[in-house]
């Protein structure tokens, strides 16, 4: 496998939830809407979903409930079985699995963590992460002695030993979390991790996770209501309404192009500077003069706020992190993404 | 129901549905008021109609016993059972079988009970359960009382495993739960006595038809809180289970079954609850034990001393019950680094060094091992004492109410259950299921009813309907306002609801000892268990229904100005109806119950037939008499929950 094969793959993915969806959706032409759907007496969770992930991204599926994103995700990890269209795991169609082949993925490949924990009541911290090596089979030494190296990293030493209705909400996500890496997945679902938390807890719980993802690097498909926390965390957000994938780009492209008036929606209320990057509105040189001190293209605008209202250059040097150039910036531009203008 | 009917406006279709309902009431009016000139086979099912059921189900049984061989495969696996229960009767009273080594010294049993509590719930519940085993010793019913538990402690794990297993079957296939949940239904409706005798033919009489019966009536509860509580497991849970790479086995072993613990637990209180409820009837079948000895007494009329074997029973109820669900509630505590061994498992080494101190202590000390008959305490002397003053005290009161009761109530309203011709009653029954369900409900009213007029015990039928009638009636009449003066404040509340669950547990024949002692032998008595026993549930439930009214809304009625009054009877009363309903619902299951239980103290109903069969061991029509009572039941079930569903949705508390 190449670097540039996708670590998932969906092509055309549909599930409807009705009396006989298969061949329901074999009758259909076109692209009904939802609501036709709905009249024919199915419900359209997803609908002729196509994207790839690469390898080591952060996909953030967007949408409000009842959009399909937890169906979505599910029908990536085959929690639910799809209608029609194919979802490639690592190249291999996860539809044509056997049950076999099916709980290997997930007992090497695969980690997930749930809105509302899924602990077991009835297991220890300890037992419930060690929980799916001893699905598969590994001698209780090694599962304990992996199992105490994720609580460490989770940051859960020394409550081992406690059950997890003696632990606050934070904590038992925290458990969740350990509980998905212990099997050291490549590809990690997590389903609205941080929407049974306080909102205080929530921003702690989302820096943790930056920390871990860093350290990690894994494949990431994360999904929230939450638009602010798709725009922190996100790599690419894919926007979901009704079941279809309204649009899927990077945070900046969705605040500066927002595709549909579904997503303008959201990006009204935002923030442009906070999330939009110098990097992205660094355009070619040109044969602009470019002189004084670069800014570095991961900076947000609103990060180069003072800088761009005191500079008087009309363009900006804008540099990656080992110092090569990568373009210039208008600075008139910026300020209009700085002052909300021209939206 | 549909939604349809709720809507205040009235729709055509409600219109015409209460206009039907009204139609066929009138007509059983009409039939009711013309019985003198009605057609003979309008007043009694005429004979063409009944049918031989009961020779049928005996052919059947013939069939399947001789023909197929069952008979074998019973009486192999009682014997089976017959040998677990020779090894518990060694351990627990000292029968000479094998192994040979019991009895096991009173002390030891009620140490361990002692710590059992104790390690449950703490130093009340080790009171209780310790305190009942050496109240057992003392008093002298030791054997008894082993006699009985040797009993439960063999049939109680068969019935948890064989529920488990078809509580699990019937989560698994859809078919095998439609197919399961009708059969379900009828067994939890059927007297004790219905499946006696069917054993009986099966298995012959003695503790080990006893074990059996116990086995197959405890089986029903359990099943269906294992189907509830996998059920109830959250979808998260299991999703977590999946992306864990659980096989389905690991997922049914590590997951499903281990987070249904609850529901699977509180299923083992309810079997527990059924085995003894069971055993001391089955006293009647010739299972020795406190059962029998309580049925010899008060047919002896010995007050005293099964006022004793009562409080035994009584004491062993609460105590298994207690016991049973501080287990299911018990959630796991995990101990801090660096706790020892012993701290640990303080709980077992404190059981055993308990054990073991009294075992060797027993060697030296014969009464720490048994007490016999003759050093055994008494209070049957105070207690006969007490009672014969009481008796005599309240002898011209009793005399009284036994007289009005017997001349002004219950013989007028037996003849006019019985006056009723057959086909007005359906009539009746057919435009009650009506108002309430439909047409469905008034098929399924005629169909129950109709069955039973066709079992040819339709007078015998009657007479259980009007006892069950006058005693729901009474109980309600003492229970509704009881109920709403419990529910006035949180502190009454739970007293009250503590005495009804406590009394819920008591087996239904002790409710006898009381009125037997204060009645004597007759309509009366029987009535009054009847009462008693049919009280506790809707005493319960109003509790549970006015206490369940949200908060919110009496504040909004408070705020509206409403007095107490108003809330009461404009919010609280019609928003815990439903749940009210529900004991109601109870209440008429206890009573039909009781009334069968009550035949051998005297009755000429179903129960009275139903005893007669037991002791002919006539299968078919014990059968016939049991289904007649089910019916009943599973009628006003029917009529029942269908009532408090339309409204539940009408009040959108579902």
């Amino acid at each position: 496998m190449t670097a540039a094969t996708p670590v998932i793959s969906c092509k055309n993915v549909w599930k409807l939830f009705g009396a006989n969806p298969e061949q329901y959706l074999k009758s259909l032409s076109g692209n009904p809407g939802f609501d036709e759907i709905r009249q024919a007496g199915y419900i359209a969770a997803v609908r002729d979903v196509s994207l790839d992930i690469a390898k080591g991204e952060m996909l953030v599926i967007m949408g409000l409930s009842g959009s399909g994103k937890s169906t979505f995700v599910r029908c990536l990890s085959r929690l639910i079985d799809i209608t029609g269209g194919e979802v490639k795991v690592e190249g291999q169609n996860i539809g044509e699995m056997s049950e076999k082949e099916l709980i290997d993925l997930r007992r090497n490949k695969m980690g997930m963590v749930f809105q509302s924990f899924g602990l077991l009541p009835h297991r220890t911290v300890l037992d419930n992460v060690a929980f799916p090596l001893e699905m598969r089979g590994q001698d209780r030494h090694e599962r304990r002695a992996r199992a105490l190296e994720v609580i460490e990293l989770v940051g859960l030493s020394g409550r081992e030993d406690y059950f997890p209705r003696e632990l606050s909400g934070g904590q038992q996500q925290r458990v969740g979390i350990a509980r998905s890496l212990a099997i050291e997945p490549d590809i990690w679902f997590l389903d609205e991790p941080f929407s049974a938390l306080d909102p205080l807890i929530r921003r702690e719980m989302q820096d943790e996770f930056l920390r871990l993802q860093e350290m990690l690097g894994k494949t990431i498909v994360f999904i929230t209501h939450d638009f602010d926390e798709a725009l922190r965390l996100a790599d690419r957000i894919a926007i979901m309404k009704d079941g279809v994938v309204e649009q899927c780009d990077t945070p900046d492209q969705i605040v500066l192009n927002p595709a549909t008036e579904y997503v303008a929606k959201f990006t009204e209320e935002i923030e442009k500077s906070r999330v939009v990057h110098a990097g992205v509105l660094a355009h070619e040189v040109n044969g602009h003069s470019l002189t004084g001190d670069p800014v570095g293209d991961k900076q947000t605008i609103a990060e180069l706020a003072r800088l761009l209202v005191n500079d008087s250059r009309d363009f900006l040097p804008v540099a990656n992190n080992t110092g090569t150039l990568v373009g210039a910036m208008n600075r008139q531009e910026a300020l209009d993404v700085l002052l909300g203008a021209g939206s | 129901m549909t939604d349809q009917t709720m809507t205040p406006a009235g729709n055509p279709q409600t219109w015409t549905r209460s206009r039907t309902g009204w139609t066929i009431f009138i007509a059983a009016c009409l039939l009711a008021i013309g019985n003198s000139v009605l057609p003979a086979g309008l007043v009694r099912p005429p004979e063409w109609l009944v049918l031989p059921f009961a020779d049928w189900i005996n052919a059947l049984f013939v069939f399947v016993r001789d023909d197929l061989g069952l008979l074998y495969l019973t009486r192999a696996f009682a014997d089976g059972v017959e040998w677990l229960l020779d090894v518990t009767a060694n351990l627990l009273y000292g029968k000479n079988r094998w192994p040979r080594i019991g009895p096991i010294p009173w002390t030891v049993i009620a140490s361990i009970g002692f710590v059992i509590g104790y390690a449950l719930q703490g130093w009340r519940l080790s009171l209780l359960t310790g305190g009942t085993f050496v109240w057992i010793a003392v008093m002298g019913q030791w054997k008894w009382a082993m006699e009985t538990l040797s009993v439960i402690v063999v049939a109680a794990p068969f019935s948890i495993l064989f529920g488990l297993v078809m509580g699990i079957l019937a989560w698994r296939s859809k078919t095998f739960e439609r197919i399961l949940n009708p059969v379900l239904n009828i067994a939890q409706s059927l007297p004790h006595f219905a499946y006696m005798i069917p054993v009986v033919v099966f298995i012959g009489v003695g503790p080990k038809a006893g074990a059996i019966v116990t086995i197959i009536f405890s089986v029903p509860p359990m099943i269906r809180m294992s189907l509830l509580g996998l059920r109830k497991v959250p979808h998260e849970v299991i999703e977590s289970g999946h992306m864990c790479g659980s096989t389905r086995w690991q997922l049914l072993r590590h997951v499903r079954i281990p987070t249904a613990r609850t529901e699977i637990l509180v299923g083992v209180n309810q079997v527990i609850m059924q085995c003894l409820a069971m055993v001391v009837l089955a006293s009647f079948i010739g299972m020795p034990g406190l059962g029998q000895k309580l049925l010899q007494l008060l047919q002896a009329l010995k007050i005293g001393r099964s006022v004793e074997i009562g409080i035994t029973i009584v004491l062993l109820a609460v105590m298994l019950d207690r016991c049973t669900k501080a287990w299911a509630t018990k959630q796991p505590e995990h101990f801090e680094k660096g706790t020892s061994f012993a701290v640990h498992n303080k709980f077992l080494l404190l059981g055993i060094g308990l054990s073991l101190a009294c075992l060797v202590l027993a060697q030296f000390i014969p009464l720490m091992d048994q007490i016999g008959r003759r050093d055994a305490f008494t209070i049957s002397k105070p207690i006969d004492a007490v009672a014969d003053w009481f008796i005599v005290l309240i002898d011209p009161v009793t005399q009284w109410l036994r007289w009005f009761l017997i001349t002004w109530v219950l013989i007028p309203i037996r003849d006019a259950f019985l006056w009723m011709p057959y086909a007005a009653v359906l009539a009746l029954l057919a435009a009650a299921g009506w108002a309430i369900g439909g047409l469905r409900s008034a098929l399924v009213c005629l169909g129950f009813f109709g069955l039973i007029a066709m079992s040819g015990w339709w007078d015998r039928a009657m007479i259980t309907v009007y006892t069950v009638v006058v005693a729901v009636s009474i109980a309600a009449v003492m229970g509704f306002p009881l109920g709403i003066w419990g529910s006035f404040n949180e502190k009454r509340a739970s007293i009250a609801l503590l005495i009804c669950d406590t009394l819920q547990t008591f087996p239904s024949f002790i409710y006898l000892i009381p009125v037997v002692m204060l009645f004597g032998v007759n309509d009366v008595a029987v009535v009054g268990a009847v009462i008693l026993f049919a009280a506790v549930p809707l005493v319960r439930y109003t509790i549970e229904g006015l206490r369940q009214v949200p908060e919110t809304l009496i504040e909004a009625a408070d705020m509206s100005g409403a007095t107490k009054m108003q809330t009461l009877w404009k919010v609280r009363l019609p928003m815990a109806l439903p749940t009210i309903m529900v004991g109601v619902n109870q209440s008429v299951m206890f009573s039909l119950f009781m009334v069968i239980i009550a035949a051998f103290i005297g009755t000429q109903d179903l129960g009275q037939e139903m005893q007669r069969a037991l002791s002919s061991t006539d299968v078919g029509k014990g059968l016939v008499l049991g289904l007649a009572v089910a019916f009943m039941g599973l009628m006003v079930d029917h009529l029942v929950s269908t009532w408090a569903r339309s409204k539940k949705e009408a009040l959108g508390l579902e």
